[in-house]
């Protein structure tokens, strides 16, 4: 199947070839941190994750939003989601992908990483969120390319592919709740000690992920035959809307808690992330552009209108993706540092070889992704569906 | 280890059969046992006591020093990637939560600085989120770190309310040579590698041979019993006697990790 990704055109190729040579970048700056150390990052005593662990935490949930076009389909036999199934699944295989080599470049020692497993410790959430990304990632590529196999042979899948799918259902909520567990279970840092962390993490997937997906799949209908269909993405639409509207509601929740009961621990990294915190703000205009642009999603995915024009519809996808990104992968994770646990502000902001190496991760996950859809795509066209 | 005769009579003269000399037949029954007569090995629960009524800064730095250099623990002067076991810090950050209950706090404790380390909590959340065992609690009561099973994932760091981890962002031994002109200061001891997180182990490998910590051994060489090292679950111990007869605060109490350095105001 895997041969349908080496016929493209120039176009295809010169994507690709684009995408390797920001991966070589990215290696060659994680080169010079594996021989200097972790310096190089804006990473310190205080902020001791950055932008890496921020970015496996999104991409947790682009993974575990696979499972929005997965369930209508399988569980409430919603059809017009059959030929968007397997798009979802390879996204999640990329975003697990991704996942796992954020977590590689975070070590400081990663060639003691099978530690993780020759001296398991199950009180550790870090094991159990290795288990279940690990094994979501298999299942989705088992699913992925067995459906896709047998819908190029024009037959139906075999029985245990489906008890396969019914299983990565719960999974994929389970890989999200567990990555909340990292944060919300620690004594001493307010701003993740909070029992919604969980909830607002599958919300803010749920919005975050069909977001991306609806924009691959415009892109992909520009660059091939395959048509994601109107009613798909009406329905992705309004899925998008519901979950970014939760998020929303849950991190309003938030500011009430921390505000109305006026703990200080519990509001200093919120005045931090909006208005600066004993004169530092570095994240302060990202934060603001959160909020703008998590209003115009908001407007235009809850006017009817608006939701259901593609032009506008594509524009919302463009805010979700930008408020949850700088929501989860800067503010939540970074924000958990600071202030520190002396009260004292440190500040964090990501180093030039820091930014370039999460960039190359991106263009590895993009250029499998790009590889997988192409193959998908390619005989989505062959079949006719 | 409880060995009755018998049993012992049987292991000896099995490990004599297998080719093991008498030492090391003693050693299988009661590894350690040899310096069990020194009371550092004995403890059950080891804490510290700090007095801050005679606590002096020059205290609290040679004690700073005095670790440091045993433990090769390299300067940096650089808050961004410094290494820390045990060092100063004023009232206010030491006790955030105590300064905000607290609005008008006495002149002697408002300004001055406290000696912080590792708590070595009996309910420790570094330990509980380790993901390989590399930090673990001690039957003692230490929370120990392994240099060499860690995989520098800094999950502890987060875990930890007190701050009192640090990671090696880079090679210690390339720290820089004019604030650490004799670095490794210590040849018995290893320094570290990059990548792996370290801190205060309350100086496990010191008790081992029957000696104080450093920083109390430095502290009561100036001041007798400002530092105060003994084990909690004797109720006649040292440190146990001066938490009867004074008023102390621990940092965060009220997280339930159970620190077990005690401040007498």
């Amino acid at each position: 199947m895997l041969d349908r990704a080496i016929k493209g055109g120039p176009k295809y190729w010169g994507w690709l070839i684009f995408l390797l040579v920001m991966m070589t970048i990215g290696f060659g700056c994680y080169l010079y941190q594996f021989k200097v150390g972790l310096r190089v990052t804006g990473m310190s005593r205080d902020v001791s994750w950055g932008l890496y662990i921020s970015q496996l935490t999104y991409l947790v949930g682009i993974a575990a939003s696979g499972v929005m076009v997965v369930l209508p389909f399988y569980l409430h036999d919603y059809k017009a989601f059959g030929r968007l199934t397997i798009l979802g699944e390879f996204m999640a295989i990329v975003a697990v992908l991704m996942c796992g080599l954020f977590v590689m470049v975070d070590l400081g020692q990663v060639t003691r990483v099978l530690n993780i497993i020759m001296y398991p410790h199950p009180k550790s959430i870090l094991f159990w969120d290795m288990i279940v990304l690990n094994v979501y990632m298999l299942l989705n590529l088992l699913i992925g390319w067995n459906v896709l196999a047998a819908e190029r042979k024009g037959i139906h899948y075999q029985t245990w592919v489906k008890v396969l799918i019914y299983i990565s259902i719960p999974w994929a909520f389970s890989i999200h709740t567990v990555t909340a567990f990292l944060y919300s279970g620690l004594p001493g840092r307010h701003f993740w000690l909070t029992a919604i962390m969980a909830p607002r993490f599958l919300a803010s997937a749920f919005c975050s992920g069909p977001a991306l997906l609806l924009l691959i799949c415009l892109i992909v209908r520009k660059v091939s035959k395959f048509d994601p269909g109107e009613k798909q993405i009406r329905t992705l639409g309004g899925i998008i809307a519901y979950a970014f509207v939760l998020n929303i509601f849950f991190f309003l929740m938030e500011i009430f808690t921390s505000f109305y009961s006026q703990i200080p621990g519990h509001m200093n990294t919120f005045e931090y992330l909006f208005v600066g915190l004993d004169g530092y703000g570095k994240l302060v205009p990202w934060m603001w552009a959160f909020v703008v642009a998590s209003v115009v999603a908001l407007i235009l995915l809850i006017v009817p209108a608006t939701r259901r024009k593609e032009d506008t519809l594509l524009v919302a996808c463009i805010a979700v993706i930008v408020a949850t990104w700088i929501d989860k992968g800067l503010g939540l994770i970074i924000g958990g540092f600071i202030p520190n646990p002396f009260e004292k502000v440190f500040e964090y902001w990501p180093t030039t070889p820091e930014i370039l190496i999460t960039l190359g991760i991106y263009a590895t996950g993009f250029f499998v992704l790009t590889v997988l859809f192409k193959m998908a795509v390619s005989i989505k066209e062959e079949v006719g569906a | 280890m409880g060995v009755d005769r018998r049993q012992f009579l049987k292991i000896t003269g099995l490990s004599a059969l297998a080719g093991l000399g008498g030492k090391t037949a003693f050693e299988l029954l009661a590894p350690g046992k040899v310096e069990a007569a020194l009371p550092l090995m004995e403890g059950k629960r080891w804490a510290m006591v700090i007095d801050m009524r005679g606590m002096t800064e020059e205290i609290m730095k040679k004690c700073r020093e005095a670790c440091h250099r045993v433990h090769n623990v390299p300067e940096f002067d650089d808050p961004k990637v410094e290494i820390k076991w045990i060092w100063e810090e004023d009232f206010t950050h030491a006790f955030p939560d105590q300064e905000q209950g607290n609005e008008y706090v006495a002149d002697k404790d408002e300004h001055r600085n406290f000696l912080l380390l590792c708590n070595h909590c009996s309910n420790p959340p570094c330990c509980r989120v380790c993901p390989t065992g590399a930090t673990w609690q001690r039957e003692d009561g230490i929370v120990m770190m392994d240099w060499h099973r860690c995989i520098g994932c800094r999950f502890c760091m987060a875990g930890c309310p007190f701050g009192s981890r640090s990671f090696n962002w880079g090679d210690p031994r390339l720290a820089p040579k004019e604030l650490n002109p004799d670095f490794p200061t210590n040849l018995e001891f290893p320094t570290r590698t990059k990548g792996v997180v370290e801190k205060c182990t309350f100086c496990d490998e010191r008790l081992a041979k029957g000696q104080l910590p450093a920083c109390v051994e430095t502290a009561n060489k100036i001041k007798n019993d400002t530092l105060i090292f003994g084990d909690l679950a004797d109720p006649e111990s040292n440190v146990r006697q001066a938490l009867r007869k004074h008023f102390t605060i621990r940092r965060k109490a009220e997280l339930g990790t159970g620190p077990n350095v005690y401040y007498i105001i």
